[in-house]
């Protein structure tokens, strides 16, 4: 039994050191629930994006730029979260960004995953020389630092969509392939593992049926961690200038356009800014949920 | 008779970095068609060493010498994955821990369709995963077949193993510890399919246990070892009741007795020998109340008592 169960009474009479010391946000619903609430939200104004969005993402009106968000005095309620310097519709951008950044985070998390997957499950599974190879590899990958390597991806290939999804591929499949090797040669030894060996079933059908589903667990809680962290990565690429190029929108480049009047227009970095924390965030803590959930380890 | 499985001379050591350690030494042994062999020690005897090396899956590190022959052709000294292919079918294995033996992943039928499928070929599959689990006397073997491992029983899921096991048609059943993992009533039960098994099909079934009850009730031969080697070999009913090497007797008495009102519980001094202290000596002088000088200067040849009854004792001539 945990803090939960603790009656309202009872928590009040504890000295506060100790209601903190308990103090587990995973395990109680709220918190779950809010992140899992933004993440719908946000994968909701990626996909109906064109739908819902009330102007297209590069209408120009002149005569309505930098209008501030609709509370705010001079506000209109025509532009809710207000207008650029060109003026263009914040919200409009914004869902349109999301459309982008999470289409570029959620591609790159399934692509780099699936790479690192299969790299652990042969990697852990056969051992020996290929093990060892496989690793130095990941090693080497993990020692390169990120912005570095997207500079000189950027330098040689050229920006835009598909080169920001390969740079962060690039950085991603390592931890994958570490996690899941390192699973694999636990699950490996397990009897029903090796009953399967001895009964002549080929090796790739006990990676692909035995040993490759007994992993997804961890896999999936690594990739909902990881989405959180691709968007960060998009979002930094984006406002060095080597991301996402105008005319297409993304948080990280909303960001970096408005940064020369953050001091009479805050809502051009802010908003942004709110929705790069608040998607992160919320990917993060579903992550934990999930890996509390999943993990009869974490006691949850 | 051909034996199926023949053990000339085998030896397992295993390379540490404080030097080789003998787990299996000089093992001579023939186990024949049909035939429910019990091996019986403590840890660290040598018998689950010496059924790896039955099954070729002997780890990295470990040295045989010696020959295996099963059913009339040498497999020693081949290259692993040939072993496999000569004899991978031919022997199947039911293991101690029916907890893990299974994929949580998938349903009972599924599994045994997949074991059968790779052994026959999908030809086999219609119908026959119910037949396995009925030939184990599942109740509601239709439900079974759809059910995930953690809904059976332990007792439910070593009746599954063991289905899938004899139902590869394997001429040899290495059983490790089959019921050790399982409470006494199911035990029983366990043990009387092993006999099913055998009268069956003819399959040859080895047990490794510490357990002589179990041995007591399933096997007709028992093999005891101690310290890495072959000590008392025979009809379990002869060695039960007139045990000729020492270490045997002092194994039977030490099981708990009931006296009148007391529970005896006779134990045997000393301590199992260091694996790497061993050598070309007997292994259990040192605890052994007849010891003498031979002892420690030779591993003793075998005694016939009977036809099929084997020592390998100094003192096997003197009356116990």
């Amino acid at each position: 039994m945990n803090a939960g169960t603790v009656t309202p009474a009872a928590e009040q009479a504890l000295p506060r050191r100790r209601r903190l010391g308990r103090w587990r946000p995973l395990q109680s619903p709220g918190l779950p629930l809010l992140a899992t609430a933004t993440c719908a939200v946000l994968v909701a104004a990626a996909v109906l994006g064109p739908w819902i969005s009330p102007y297209a993402k590069d209408s120009v009106d002149l005569a309505n730029a930098i209008a501030p968000p609709a509370w705010q005095p001079d506000g209109t309620a025509a532009h809710l979260l207000g207008t650029d310097q060109l003026g263009r519709d914040v919200l409009s951008r914004l869902i349109a960004g999301a459309r982008i950044s999470l289409a570029a985070a959620a591609a790159a998390t399934l692509l780099g995953g699936s790479i690192g997957v299969a790299v652990g499950v042969v990697a852990g599974y056969i051992g020996g020389l290929a093990d060892a190879v496989a690793m130095r590899i990941s090693d080497a990958f993990l020692a390169v630092p990120f912005i570095l390597l997207a500079l000189a991806v950027v330098a040689v290939l050229g920006s835009g969509f598909g080169n920001i999804i390969l740079v962060i591929v690039v950085t991603n499949w390592p931890r994958y392939a570490r996690l899941v090797r390192s699973e694999v040669i636990g699950i490996k030894h397990r009897d029903f593992v090796t009953l399967a060996r001895i009964a002549g079933v080929p090796p790739a059908r006990i990676m692909l049926r035995h040993i490759l589903p007994n992993t997804l667990n961890s896999v999936t809680v690594l990739g909902i961690l990881d989405v959180g962290r691709a968007i960060i990565l998009e979002s930094s690429l984006s406002f060095l200038g080597v991301g996402i190029q105008p005319p297409d929108v993304s948080w990280g480049l909303m960001l970096a356009d408005g940064r020369t009047l953050l001091g009479f227009a805050w809502w051009l970095t802010t908003l942004p800014g709110v929705v790069i924390v608040a998607a992160v965030m919320s990917f993060n803590t579903l992550g934990y949920w999930l890996k509390a959930r999943l993990d009869p380890r974490a006691g949850a | 008779m051909t034996p199926l499985v023949d053990l000339r001379q085998v030896s397992v050591t295993f390379g540490t970095s404080q030097g080789p350690i003998l787990a299996v030494s000089a093992v001579d042994l023939a186990i024949r068609p049909g035939e429910i062999v019990g091996i019986a020690g403590e840890s660290g005897s040598g018998k689950t060493t010496l059924c790896r090396a039955i099954m070729g899956a002997l780890p990295d590190e470990a040295r045989l010498s010696g020959e295996i022959w099963f059913a009339g052709t040498r497999i020693s000294g081949r290259p692993v994955a040939e072993i496999r292919r000569l004899w991978g079918r031919e022997i199947a294995m039911v293991l101690q821990n029916p907890m893990t033996a299974l994929d949580p992943l998938y349903p009972i039928g599924s599994q045994i369709d997949e074991m059968i499928g790779v052994r026959f070929g999908a030809a086999a599959l219609p119908g026959r995963a119910l037949e396995i689990l009925r030939s184990v006397h599942l109740t509601a073997p239709e439900l079974r077949l759809r059910q995930y491992p953690h809904q059976l029983s332990g007792g439910m899921r070593q009746r599954v193993l063991i289905g899938m096991a004899s139902a590869t048609r394997a001429k040899l059943l290495l059983a490790d510890e089959p019921t050790t993992a399982l409470d006494a009533t199911i035990q029983e039960e366990i043990l009387v399919l092993f006999r099913e098994i055998r009268d069956r099909s003819g399959t040859a079934i080895v047990i490794v246990t510490h357990d002589l009850g179990v041995i007591r009730r399933v096997c007709e031969r028992v093999i005891v070892m101690y310290g890495g080697r072959v000590v008392e070999d025979g009809p379990t009913e002869a060695v039960f009741t007139a045990p000729r090497h020492p270490y045997t007797r002092a194994l039977l008495e030490s099981l708990p007795r009931i006296e009148g009102e007391e529970i005896v519980l006779q134990a045997i001094d000393g301590q199992v020998p260091d694996p790497s202290e061993l050598g070309d000596f007997c292994p259990f002088s040192p605890r052994c109340r007849l010891a003498r000088e031979a002892c420690l200067a030779k591993f003793p040849g075998e005694t016939r008592v009977t036809g099929a009854h084997r020592v390998f004792c100094w003192a096997a001539e003197q009356p116990p």
